[in-house]
């Protein structure tokens, strides 16, 4: 047996990895709190990006409603620390729940409600293929979007402001590091997971179902099934982070559900190289670097980013994976 | 709930409705000709309400305005085209969807940039601002009722000149079979590029006379232009009768639906929570629709070609 050669691509991964490690660490040690938050800010948009690309780059669902995921879950954080600040129960029938700010109760509350709504878009997405499931799950996303502008309770278009952000049991999420470190170990999870459902016989099955459905369902699986699992896992990803944006921001509101959001994570996703699996981390680092360079310089940013987009969907495919890493290991 | 407000209401939706039309039978046009999904088909509209506005403010005539307005987008149309779009028409529908968003930031932040963030202002034209008696007592603007008419005008100039014309023959013949048309020498380069400005023009129009109805700003193509998502998706991409369908069932289903859920829910809700359940509830009346529409169909009423 031989020594496995390690990758290129290998490298990359870890030195972004480590980047993104040591930086905060190195900021946060000169004082330079912004840069922590950057830092943090780019670890949530990873991971949103980290559960899109279990969709879009593995499963070859291209949704263009993540952001209902992503709201979903801010919301979710949001609600409940509403209700914890304002001693109120967040149901009352017909069973009562209270408000928590305690993150360990928030997460899986919110990745359950993103479950549950996944299997809800997915289930009637997912019997359509195509341009169709494009403009359906985007129709979904909005249709959230507007129901969250319209229902006054949480704030409707005004949003709702977190003013304590949740709490981690033993550690100070108040500290930016420290909630960095809580953010950071959240993406690692999220890759570790999704390398992991890759390498399985469901990962395997779910590739066979983006490159050739009916070879799969020929081999005796049938492909829908996978791919709402996919999608609800995916979804789920996307919404964690979703929460963990709300507490960073300390604020959800109905921008988190818009789909320039669903468009931003998809850009995300295409900027760091579809279907790699660090793809979605240098799409972020380079997405947030250029957000607060340019956005800096000028107020129209956004015109810049559009044309950079449009260079690299026309002329640079792979995105940053592609030029740093070469072309993808597999197919 | 009295006679005349259903016959306003049932009015407001058949004008939401044809409106609609106009931006969906483009985007429906344009993929089911060349198989493109184009997000920047919002655009299109906006650069018409823009164009209009300016000019109309700067010239004093609606009517110069809603000229400009057109040529302006189908010109627009036809260089993003010339630039861009033909790159697209190979590649998978993700990249078409990345590179038409990116369009859309440059349109926007580009607008933005040269026009500013405050709105402009378009006043309806002099000779159409009054309001005619409707059966039953009240009155309606007269504006609306000429938006009506141009939409039923321009759905039936499109069935002619696609069933009846000869470019209508070729659109009719990309459509089907793009390689054999190329080897009967008709320039399929050009035909797309046409299709895709005709297009662009009856989005200009739309928002031309939209922009007399609300403020003319960056972004407001947008909700419209996910409207004619949910609409040509209900219908079948690719089919203009789907289109026409589509856009009349979501313009008169949303209207209606945000007029009376919420006095039909303060039938048995505290009058407060009534509006509020109502309201967000109306606000997702039109996917509800299309949800239920797709557990049956799964692409579309009138689906053409896939």
């Amino acid at each position: 047996m031989t020594v496995p050669r390690i990758h290129r691509e290998t490298w990359v991964n870890w030195t972004l990895l480590g980047l993104l490690l040591v930086a905060p660490v190195i900021a946060n040690a000169l004082g330079e709190v912004y840069y922590v938050n950057l830092a943090t800010r780019i670890a949530i948009v990873a991971m949103a990006a980290v559960g899109l690309n279990l969709a879009i780059g593995y499963g070859g669902m291209i949704s263009f409603g993540h952001a209902a995921f992503f709201g979903l879950g801010g919301y979710v954080a949001g609600i409940s620390a509403f209700h914890a600040f304002d001693m109120t129960p967040v149901l009352s029938w017909p069973v009562t729940m209270t408000g928590t700010d305690n993150l360990l109760v928030i997460w899986p509350a919110a990745m359950l409600a993103c479950a549950v709504l996944a299997l809800a878009i997915g289930s009637i997405s997912l019997r359509t293929s195509g341009v169709y499931f494009i403009m359906i799950t985007l129709a979904f996303a909005q249709m959230i979007y507007y129901f969250a502008v319209s229902w006054p309770t949480y704030g409707g278009e005004d949003g709702l402001p977190i003013y304590l952000r949740n709490q981690f049991p033993g550690l100070d999420s108040n500290d930016p590091l420290s909630f960095f470190l809580i953010c950071f170990v959240a993406l690692v999870l999220a890759l570790a997971i999704t390398a992991r459902l890759m390498q399985s016989r469901f990962g395997a099955a779910l590739s066979m179902a983006r490159i050739n459905e009916t070879r799969l369902a020929t081999a005796g699986i049938a492909p829908y099934p996978i791919r709402l699992v996919a999608f609800v896992i995916s979804a789920v990803i996307t919404g964690l982070a979703g929460a963990l944006f709300a507490d960073l921001n300390g604020f959800v509101g109905p921008s988190m559900l818009s789909w320039h959001r669903s468009g931003e994570i998809m850009v995300i996703v295409i900027l760091g190289g579809v279907g790699r699996l660090y793809g979605p981390l240098s799409g972020a680092i380079l997405f947030v670097l250029m957000e607060t360079l340019l956005g800096g310089l000028t107020e129209y940013w956004l015109l810049f980013l559009g044309l950079v987009l449009l260079f690299v969907v026309l002329f640079a495919r792979g995105g940053v994976m592609g030029l740093l890493a070469g072309r993808a290991r597999h197919e | 709930m009295t006679l005349p407000l259903l016959f306003e209401q049932l009015l407001n939706g058949l004008q939401l409705g044809t409106m609609l039309f106009l931006m969906a039978s483009g985007l429906t046009l344009v993929f089911g000709v060349m198989g493109l999904i184009n997000l920047a088909h919002g655009s299109f509209y906006m650069v018409g309400a823009f164009v209009t506005a300016w000019t109309a403010g700067t010239t004093g005539s609606f009517w110069v305005g809603l000229g400009a307005g057109i040529l302006a987008a189908a010109a627009v149309g036809a260089v993003v085209e010339l630039l861009v779009i033909r790159r697209l028409y190979h590649r998978q529908h993700l990249d078409q969807v990345l590179a038409t968003f990116a369009l859309i930031l440059i349109f926007s932040e580009g607008t933005r940039w040269l026009f500013g963030s405050s709105p402009l202002w378009l006043n309806v034209p002099e000779a159409l601002s009054g309001a005619v008696a409707l059966p039953g007592g009240s009155r309606y603007p007269v504006f609306r009722l000429v938006i009506i008419a141009v939409g039923v005008l321009v759905a039936v100039a499109l069935f002619l000149l696609i069933s009846r014309t000869r470019l209508g023959m070729r659109i009719r013949a990309g459509e089907s079979d793009r390689e054999m048309i190329g080897a009967l020498g008709i320039d399929i380069a050009k035909l797309y590029t046409l299709v895709f400005a005709l297009g662009a023009a009856l989005a200009g129009l739309a928002g031309s006379m939209i922009g007399a109805l609300q403020s003319v700003q960056v972004g407001m193509g947008e909700p419209v232009l996910i409207l004619a998502f949910v609409v040509i998706v209900i219908g079948g991409i690719g089919s203009i009768k789907g289109a026409l369908i589509g856009s009349i069932l979501v313009g008169l289903v949303d209207t209606l639906g945000r007029v009376f859920l919420p006095s039909l829910f303060k039938l048995f809700m505290a009058p407060a929570d009534a509006s509020g359940v109502g309201a967000a509830l109306a606000s997702m009346l039109i996917y509800v629709l299309m949800a239920i529409i797709l557990a049956f169909k799964p692409k579309g009423l009138f689906a053409a070609n896939d």
